[in-house]
């Protein structure tokens, strides 16, 4: 029977929570910037304007139709290495965890932007056409009438991406950046306690995870009530 | 900006010389393919079944299979792929874990993926077959336990195929999101599409080549499974329900 040793958890406390801060502020910027480029992609997929339309449906379908570890990929391998030969930036420089960001905010925005189109859309017209009674322009429409509306509704979508988004960043390890999980399988493995460190991994995600999700239940009795 | 473009560079031979570069983007292919569909045949049964259990009148069971769910959404798919590749085999009984060790490693590789995938798909069918049970009018089931039928009749001739017909727009998605949660198996080293993709970049000098090919082939992936549940979807809908004309 395989014997458990957990002895090398507490001393690497202070990394695992170094880790925990890389992996918390590549979730808060891909929020952030997912929520806000999410709704101009949405505003520009319901506009009336064609090609506007044509290029959020197309950047959003794009997104949604590759595995984020290729995105991922793109971002670390290839993008860099492009902007370094386009920009002459000397080359070598660590631009991971940037990559990362970015990579993450861009193929966010695209699973936000579906989310709050289906919230403005939720809106009925009845809003807009009394806005626009009101003699509100459609920036002051969108801003004061339908969008604070229409994220009401979201709250709860919104909380489970987010959650979706906090486990998915554990894909960095691809490059080998040390967010939380990163970290715990190094430790693992130079103690050679991959299972331990793997199981303490696991444990800490689902407490957050699981602690998230009863937060979107509540939002959820609250948007219905 | 130049960059020598050279996509010929797939029809030279790679590595030992025993197939070209394309060979390794076909067998890369090959492998998400075949270990998408297997994980999604798992993920419809045993979500199928926990979508069942989820919804009966018994609390020991649906509380089971709600824990069953909890469990597999909130752990990362990474830490669950690491999870069946490296503890799995330490918890087994030494003579199994023994001799998953001693299998050739893409085939338990293959198999730490292929159970990942399967049970971790199997938690969000769940949840779908539950939404779609839940969502036929009640009077559904009371027919089918007034005609005489049992519980276990009542599921298998009236409400599972209503619900799976209910259904397919987001198993449809969820399917898709198989193919897609497949490239996670690079990390342990499968040499499916997205690994082979890598390994293009490291020993082609045409690192932009590589990686376009390797995402239109999932962006063609897509646009298969997409086309073909679209005209499953047209097939079993159900007339009088939104959705269907």
């Amino acid at each position: 029977m395989y014997e458990f040793d957990w002895s090398s958890i507490p001393g690497a406390l202070p990394f695992l929570w170094e880790g925990m801060k890389v992996t918390l502020k590549i979730t808060l910027t891909a929020i952030g910037v997912g929520i806000v480029w999410g709704t101009l992609l949405a505003m520009m997929r319901l506009s009336s304007h064609r090609v506007l339309g044509w290029l959020a449906a197309g950047y959003v379908n794009l997104f949604r139709s590759i595995p984020l570890v290729m995105v991922l990929l793109w971002f670390f391998l290839i993008v860099p290495r492009f902007l370094e030969h386009v920009f002459g930036w000397p080359p070598g420089g660590d631009t991971r965890l940037a990559s990362a960001m970015i990579g993450f905010a861009l193929f966010e925005s695209a699973y936000y932007s579906e989310i709050i189109r289906a919230g403005i859309q939720s809106v009925p017209k009845g809003q807009v056409g009394a806005a626009y009674a009101l003699g509100m322009t459609y920036g002051q429409a969108m801003r004061l009438v339908v969008l604070p509306q229409a994220f009401r509704n979201m709250v709860p979508l919104l909380l489970t991406q987010a959650i979706i988004l906090f486990q998915d960043t554990s894909l960095v390890y691809v490059s080998a950046l040390a967010d939380f999980f990163g970290v715990a399988y190094k430790v693992g493995d130079r103690d050679g306690r991959i299972v331990e460190l793997l199981l303490f991994a696991g444990a800490v995600y689902f407490v957050i995870c699981y602690a998230a999700s009863m937060l979107v239940r509540y939002f959820r009795r609250k948007v219905n009530a | 900006m130049s960059y020598a473009w050279h996509w010929e560079v797939f029809l030279q031979p790679a590595g030992s010389g025993e197939t070209t570069y394309l060979g390794w983007i076909l067998a890369g292919f090959e492998t998400t393919i075949a270990l998408s569909l297997l994980a999604w045949v798992m993920a419809l049964l045993l979500g199928g079944l926990m979508g069942v259990l989820r919804t009966v009148p018994n609390r020991a069971l649906s509380g089971l299979a709600a824990t069953y769910v909890e469990l597999f959404r909130n752990v990362p798919l990474l830490v669950q792929l690491f999870s069946w590749y490296f503890i799995l085999p330490e918890l087994l009984p030494p003579a199994w874990g023994n001799a998953v060790k001693q299998m050739n490693p893409f085939l338990q590789q293959f198999l730490a993926a292929f159970l990942c995938l399967g049970f971790f798909t199997s938690a969000r069918v769940c949840e779908q077959v539950r939404s779609g049970i839940e969502s036929l009018p009640r009077g559904q089931k009371n027919a089918g336990l007034a005609l005489g039928f049992t519980l276990p009749q009542t599921y298998r001739y009236v409400m599972l195929p209503m619900a799976f017909r209910l259904i397919v727009p987001p198993l449809t998605s969820e399917f898709l999101n198989t193919f897609k949660n497949s490239a996670v198996a690079s990390t342990i080293g499968l040499l499916e599409l997205a690994a082979q993709g890598r390994q293009l970049v490291d020993y082609t000098a045409q690192p932009y080549e590589s990686f376009i090919v390797i995402t239109l082939l999932y962006m063609l992936i897509n646009i298969v499974v997409m086309t073909a549940m679209r005209w499953l979807e047209l097939r079993v809908r159900v007339p009088g329900y939104i959705g269907s004309k």
